[in-house]
């Protein structure tokens, strides 16, 4: 599938916003205090920054509003419809913490739910595809949940670290990283596990029964269409990624999760200043090693489309 | 409205013989220029004139190679959108553009609607629907929808463009929920099949496979040089020129 840059941006930066909504409304990460203040700031512009990039591929982005309609079927839908509902309880709270320097425990609760909502929506968009078979596993969720979490924990805890080092002898926010850690390790545990599935599993569908023509032998393309390519194999038949992909694959590890790790070990045991930078420097790395695994999730897609092309199977 | 009606009165559709049809691209060309100029936008090409020709079409045909050595067989094989009773591309749309009518399940786009997030494309296993780069909407088969109901125009064009234009007869357009119509007759004589039925999205539109051929004379490829030039078959006027040729030495 074509890698769009508005969506791979879309789905990492929301997620990670998202995943700091969550970590700030459950009150890992203090609301009223400079690094909460901050957090809601960085979780707001993540967010609103993921919500306009995702217009950008639109045709139509002056009717957007009526991608809202449809909630009853369209996993779209939903997540539109609940990324705007989470903005309520969020902005809330993010008032409370900037304007009142306070926790507002129940909106906070809400934008937890509300965010992990809307990227379990995000995520069923491209589960439910069955044309994808590399998408259609709840293995898809897991790692879409996991990888907003792991990234908000990872940038609270650099916030926690920085609000530490202004209150000496406050030591309580290293709590933070065990789970930080945890988050990190499940999420690339999902994703090793869809990583392989995705190399075992075929789609049921094959170029004999696309065409329907498989009792007379095996099926191959003589001749296409149009011999110039079209919005389907634009779209569908991206190639680029599967040449690169174990590359690309060392790189997303690195990134995404041995330097963060890394980082989270050692700030076990370092003063909480240091931690702060060496953390937030994770976090950062954690998005990168996110977008690159992000760009192979479509990259690396086969669509039954291409079975038409020619592709064997799907 | 994105979901699916419960079901539909009638099940218009294609049947598509795949014995018959001779890769000509008839009905290619005057779907586009069919609908071009009707329901919706118009089906644009990105330099049409240039190296890079692109656009949008509604209805493509394939040609495929089946079988192996002398019993393998060329099947040209058009592909527009098969119209699916479960159409994973209307409960996915997020706008209410696409829907499937249930007085006679055809699946539509309603242009207005459509935001052209394209993923209804991506939903559909077929590859039926594709994007007008200039209008940024989705474009689908109609089943003519402007032709079949059309009191204007004579009555033996209120058939789908492609239907009526392809040579060979390979299109035929009927009601396939009605077991006496002559597309569900078809289906039936003929062993009618769907595509990709495992994606479970219950096509309208049925195939029919090519017909079962003799087999190739066994003495096919076996037989000496002398054997194959051998004139002792021939009859008439080419028998005597071949004896006079003979005797001229
Ligand atoms: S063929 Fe594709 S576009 Fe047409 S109804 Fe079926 S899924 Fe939808
Ligand atoms: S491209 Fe248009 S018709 Fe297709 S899903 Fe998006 S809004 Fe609906
Ligand atoms: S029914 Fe009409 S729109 Fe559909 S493929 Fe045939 S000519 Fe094109």
């Amino acid at each position: 599938m074509h890698p769009a840059f508005s969506v791979i941006a879309f789905t990492s930066l929301s997620g990670m916003g998202y995943g700091l909504a969550v970590v700030l409304g459950v009150g890992l990460l203090n609301g009223a205090s400079l690094g909460g203040q901050i957090g809601y700031v960085i979780a707001l512009l993540l967010i609103s920054a993921g919500l306009a990039s995702s217009t950008f591929h639109l045709g139509h982005p002056e009717r957007a509003v009526l991608a809202l309609t449809q909630w009853r079927s369209s996993w779209l839908s939903r997540e539109g419809v609940l990324a705007i509902i989470t903005f309520l309880p969020l902005g809330l709270a993010a008032l409370g913490s900037l304007f009142f320097a306070a926790d507002w425990q129940p909106a906070g609760w809400l934008a937890a739910a509300g965010a992990l909502a809307t990227v379990y929506c995000t995520a069923m968009i491209y589960a439910s595809l069955k044309t994808v078979q590399q998408w259609a596993s709840g293995l898809t969720v897991a790692v879409y949940l996991l990888f907003g979490l792991a990234g908000g924990l990872l940038l609270a805890s650099g916030l926690a670290a920085m609000d530490a080092a202004m209150v000496p002898a406050d030591e309580s926010w290293r709590g933070l990283l065990p789970l930080a850690l945890v988050a990190l390790l499940g999420g690339w545990v999902a994703k090793a596990l869809w990583w392989r599935r995705a190399g075992q599993e075929h789609s049921a569908s094959t170029i004999e029964s696309a065409t329907g023509l498989g009792h007379l032998g095996k099926v191959r393309l003589l001749e296409r269409p149009h011999i110039e390519e079209n919005y389907l194999t634009r779209e569908m038949g991206f190639r680029v990624a599967r040449k690169h992909a174990v590359k690309l694959r060392r790189m997303a590890l690195l990134f995404g999760l041995v330097l963060p790790m890394v980082a989270l070990l050692i700030a076990l045991f370092i003063p909480d200043g240091f931690a702060a930078v060496l953390l937030l420097h994770a976090a950062l790395s954690h998005l990168l090693g996110v977008l690159i695994e992000r760009w192979l999730f479509f990259a690396e897609a086969r669509h039954t489309v291409m079975l038409y092309y020619g592709d064997e199977r799907a | 409205m994105t979901s699916l009606p419960q079901q539909t009165d009638k099940k218009l559709g294609l049947v598509i013989d795949l014995d018959i049809c001779v890769g000509c691209h008839a009905c290619v060309v005057s779907c586009k220029e069919w609908n071009t100029g009707g329901y919706g936008a118009a089906l644009s090409d990105q330099d049409p004139y240039g190296d890079h020709v692109s656009g949008s079409w509604l209805n493509r045909v394939h040609s495929y190679e089946a079988g192996e050595g002398a019993n393998a067989r060329v099947v040209h094989f058009p592909k527009s959108c098969l119209h699916c009773d479960d159409a994973p591309c209307v409960t996915v749309c997020p706008t209410g553009a696409s829907y499937k009518r249930s007085e006679d399940g055809i699946v539509l786009v309603n242009e207005d609607r459509c935001i052209g997030c394209g993923l209804c494309a991506w939903a559909c296993p077929y590859g039926a629907r594709e994007m007008d780069v200039a209008e940024g909407v989705m474009k689908k088969c109609t089943l003519c929808v402007d032709r079949i109901y059309n009191d204007n125009i004579p009555e033996e064009d209120r058939v789908p463009a492609c239907v009526r234009s392809c040579p060979a007869n390979a299109r035929h357009f009927g009601d396939l929920a009605d077991p006496g119509s002559e597309v569900s007759l078809m289906v039936l004589a003929r062993g009618g099949f769907d595509l990709m039925p495992e994606q479970g999205t219950k096509p309208v539109n049925k195939y029919l496979p090519p017909r079962e051929r003799p087999a190739e004379p066994s003495s096919c490829g076996k037989r000496s040089a002398s054997e194959r030039e051998s004139t002792a078959d021939a009859t008439g006027f080419f028998r005597w020129l071949d004896q006079a040729l003979e005797r001229m030495g």
